[in-house]
């Protein structure tokens, strides 16, 4: 048994100062590869989303790649790619995030340009038509032209919660992306992307001193504008079981998930980190509980997961949020068949408690894991920006693995009797396809 | 609001390289014939291992049923060992924070995990039991068989699989490579004591490479490994594919995929190999046609067009053979512009000179995302474990980033000549043939053909 014997605190120093105009700014020294990371995360993400423009973080998101005040369309990617460094960025149900991992030498070079966009994208008309047919074609790869494309991620949402925050989809209809206009997303620029509403976080081969005085070069211009009010995303906790169903005519077998409302990530982190492990102990592997009873015993079914958020880290969303439990199985298994025996597992963990053997064990993939994620500049960087945007503290990514090695049986077995049968959201995805598979 | 101009007096200068430190890789052979490779570096507490077992298939013919066995076993080594059964062997490993999984590909079998430093004797152990002494149990191979068919038969339904497997058909004929997925039905006739046969024969430590990296001290890894492999000894001799053929591209083959709302667009052709003088320009010409977003196929399908979403162009490696290949998903309309833009912009890359300014960022780029990609224990492990696997020696890194470094815009006008001519590739679209064949006729002859359906076995029924 490994688990919990080494010092599991990854020891990055965090330095972190605040300008003038309200940026929040993170900086994680790390000079063992000569790379470092430019990330800025803005607090809005799909939940933040008003009815009639679902889609529109995610779509603007594409908007801060078009060029700013001083960078032409496409030379924002040149100078981070031509600098010999990578960049994205990527929306989720809290946040948006835009991340560089360049050579440390390019680390102004960086800088700059997220000051740059900051301060001034280019949302213009022909942008702006241009990346909805992108983000239309997106939809389509990933979801429209594939099986399994919104399963379950943009459906059970829809069932397991009631607020259009929660409920509604997340990429957006072609409706909503279309009738999108300029003045939409400059509003949306001036609401959201306030510096007040976003934390740079730097990682790194970088020099703290050298690197405050280059933030300040460049951001210290991009004017101060107030933040906006937080989202309302909480909602009270359901009291019934709600049930689905979605045809899928490209799948060729039948799939289902479950949702259940777990405590709140951030209010309740310690109650949180005992669902964590839960998620872990049911599904993680050929040892998981439901891999052996699913996939072994009772050869109900082809695949299985569980994971926390709809993205499937559970550190990076608030409040309100699920476990998914998520089977493919062959069509002639009934699907009842395959949520009473998942409901059982849960039970046996809510009645019968976790052996602490089997929780060490899960505890020791879970930090291998985590560790793993932290290995490269990038992760780490990413890491320390959601822990400081989501929780207020960037130091949490780097003691998550001790926090959880100190999560106790009974932590575990109390979030199990949080997963009851009789408050969950069940989809069922029905392959309707026939002889065309 | 926009900036027709850029200015480059305002964007910050580059600094000063920082040099990179060159991995520190120990390497010997053990008696059995196994190669272990150790390359300890700073960075987070865990270890890397990757063990590659070079799995050909020995001739065309015994293709498709290798194929079907090397899937299966694939995940049936895992089913148990003379010692321990399958969930005693995940637990072993999860108490380390490991656990291994198997693939297989046209070439060879990867088992890899990464692990917590004190695991490394146990997952050692395991690994052994596993190369040594698997039982293929013939109850759990039966079920483990139809979970394998079952995921084939999804896999199947996506349409990049599709468009994938039938370029790759279109490509390799009669070769083993043409083989993307194993077919269902020949799954499902593999019996367990097929399964031990392939085991005995082609799991040898002879040919086969052991890489770890991270935590880990070389001389007491190479202890640990020397002792819990020392009873893995097989007779026997690895297999290689046969060099692939050389094709000529025949008409644009078009897979038939009723109301789809996309075409999937892949053209694919030959490429120079990794010891291949011609890769490093190669790599570099693909670079800036469509290898990353600041070249001339992202700029012009999808940011002044919009027709797709991340079209990509890419160099890959197989022991046999090495592919140029070009891939975009497109909206159903506009399948025939999309492909006219993208047989132009390889048409003008082989015919015309590409500009200094494009050579230098694709340059940077890849060297840039090399010292990327082999930042972290696990980058680093797979990257090696693939060199080693195509008998390349861990300084070819270092001389790869030298040739990059040196190539010529002559050299690129050359490589494209050569590679990149659309005339020379062979070209796949998959979707709704009647709103897109007409599109695509306009360009040249096609052939319409439905996508390759197999009979559901009836053990999966």
């Amino acid at each position: 048994m490994t688990a919990a014997g080494p010092d599991l605190t990854l020891r990055h120093p965090v330095e972190r100062f605040t300008l003038d105009n309200g940026l929040r700014v993170v900086l994680a020294p790390d000079r063992s590869v000569p790379v470092v990371a430019v990330s800025v995360f803005y607090d809005v993400g799909m939940r933040s989303e008003p009815p009639g423009r679902t889609g529109f973080a995610h779509l603007f998101e594409h908007m801060m790649f078009q060029g700013s005040a001083n960078v032409p369309k496409m030379e924002h990617a040149r100078l981070v790619q031509a600098a010999g460094g990578t960049f994205n960025g990527s929306t989720h149900q809290d946040y948006t995030n835009y991340f560089q991992a360049l050579p440390a030498e390019a680390l102004e070079r960086a800088i700059f340009l997220e000051a740059d966009r900051m301060a001034a994208p280019a949302i213009t008309e022909e942008n702006l038509r241009n990346q909805i047919d992108v983000v239309k074609e997106e939809i389509r790869v990933n979801v429209l032209n594939r099986p399994y494309g919104a399963f379950p991620w943009l459906q059970l949402p829809g069932i397991a919660f009631e607020s259009f925050a929660n409920t509604h989809d997340g990429y957006g209809s072609f409706v909503d992306l279309e009738s999108s206009t300029v003045e939409d997303a400059t509003d949306f620029f001036s609401r959201y992307y306030a510096p007040s509403n976003a934390v740079l976080c730097i990682g790194g081969d970088l020099d703290p001193a050298e690197t405050e005085v280059l933030v300040r070069r460049w951001f210290d211009a991009v004017p101060a504008r107030p933040a906006p009010p937080a989202p309302a995303v909480g909602e009270p906790s359901p009291t019934t079981a709600r049930r689905g169903v979605v045809e899928d005519r490209l799948a060729p077998a039948p799939a289902v998930a479950i949702g259940w409302r777990v405590p709140d990530p951030v209010g309740d982190l310690d109650t949180y980190l005992g669902t964590v492990l839960l998620a872990e102990l049911l599904s993680e592997g050929d040892a998981s509980r439901l891999e052996r009873r699913l996939l072994h015993t009772d050869r109900l079914a082809v695949a299985q997961s569980s994971y926390l958020g709809l993205f499937g880290d559970p550190f990076d969303v608030r409040d309100a949020t699920l476990l998914v439990s998520q089977v493919h199985h062959p069509a002639d298994v009934p699907v009842d068949r395959v949520l009473a025996a998942v409901h059982e597992e849960v039970e046996k963990v809510a009645t019968d408690g976790v052996p602490v053997e089997e929780l060490a064990r899960v505890t020791a993939r879970t930090e291998a894991q985590l560790l793993q994620q932290a290995d490269s500049v990038l992760g780490r960087t990413l890491g320390f920006a959601s822990a400081e945007l989501i929780h207020g503290r960037a130091e949490l990514a780097g003691e998550l693995a001790a926090r959880l090695a100190s999560v106790t049986p009974d932590q575990v077995q109390a979030a199990a009797r949080g997963l009851s049968p009789d408050t969950a959201a069940v989809l069922e995805l029905r392959a309707t396809g026939g002889a065309a598979r | 609001m926009s900036a027709p101009v850029l200015d480059f007096s305002l964007i910050p200068p580059l600094g000063e390289p920082r040099p990179a430190v060159a991995p520190e890789v120990h390497q010997t052979t053990l008696p059995n014939g196994l190669r272990l490779v150790v390359v300890p570096r700073p960075g987070v507490p865990l270890v890397e291992l990757r063990l590659r077992v070079p799995f050909a298939a020995s001739a065309p013919r015994a293709a498709a049923t290798h194929a079907a066995r090397t899937a299966l076993l694939a995940s049936a080594v895992l089913l148990g060992t003379a010692r321990h059964d399958q969930l005693e062997i995940a637990q072993l490993l999860q108490a380390h924070g490991a656990e291994l999984s198997v693939s297989a590909d046209a070439d060879r079998l990867l088992f890899s995990t990464t692990m917590l430093p004190d695991g490394l004797d146990a997952v050692l152990g395991v690994l052994a039991e596993l190369l040594g002494a698997p039982t293929y149990p013939a109850g759990l191979v039966d079920a483990e068989r139809a979970r394998v068919g079952e995921r084939i038969l999804i896999a199947r339904s996506q349409p990049g699989v599709i468009a994938r497997s039938a370029l790759a058909a279109r490509r390799f004929g009669a070769h083993p490579y043409a083989q993307q997925l194993p077919e269902a039905e020949l799954v499902a006739a593999v019996t367990p004591a097929a399964l031990r046969k392939l085991h005995r024969e082609r799991v040898l430590p002879a040919g086969s490479t052991l890489v770890l990296v991270g935590d880990v001290d070389p001389a007491a890894a190479v202890d640990v490994v020397g002792t819990a492999l020392a009873g893995w000894v097989a007779e026997g001799r690895a297999v290689a594919a046969a060099p692939v053929p050389t094709l000529v591209p025949g008409p644009l083959e078009l897979v038939h995929r009723p109301d789809a709302v996309q075409s999937n667009v892949r053209l694919g052709g030959p490429a120079p190999g990794r010891t291949d003088p011609q890769l490093p320009a190669l790599r570099l010409a693909s670079m800036v046609f469509g290898g990353y977003f600041s070249s001339r196929l992202v700029e012009n399908i999808r940011e002044r067009r919009g027709y797709t979403y991340s079209p990509r162009s890419s160099v890959e490696h197989l022991m046999a053979g090495s592919s140029f290949t070009v891939e975009a998903d497109v909206a159903t309309g506009v399948t025939g512009p999309a492909l006219l833009e993208t047989v132009y912009e390889l048409g003008r890359m082989a015919l015309t000179p590409v500009t200094e300014a494009e050579l230098d960022s694709a340059r940077r780029y890849l060297l840039g995302t090399l010292a990327l990609g082999t930042a972290t224990h696990a980058g680093l492990a797979s990257t090696l474990s693939a060199l080693f696997g195509a008998g390349l020696p861990a300084e070819w890194l270092a001389e790869h980033q030298q040739a990059l470094a040196a190539v010529t815009l002559e050299e690129v006008a050359e490589a494209s000549r050569r590679w990149l001519s659309p005339a020379g590739l062979t070209a796949v679209v998959v979707g709704d043939a009647e709103e897109v064949a007409d599109q695509l006729r306009v360009l040249g002859p096609i052939e319409v053909t439905a996508p390759a359906v197999e009979p559901v076995p009836e053990s999966l029924a």
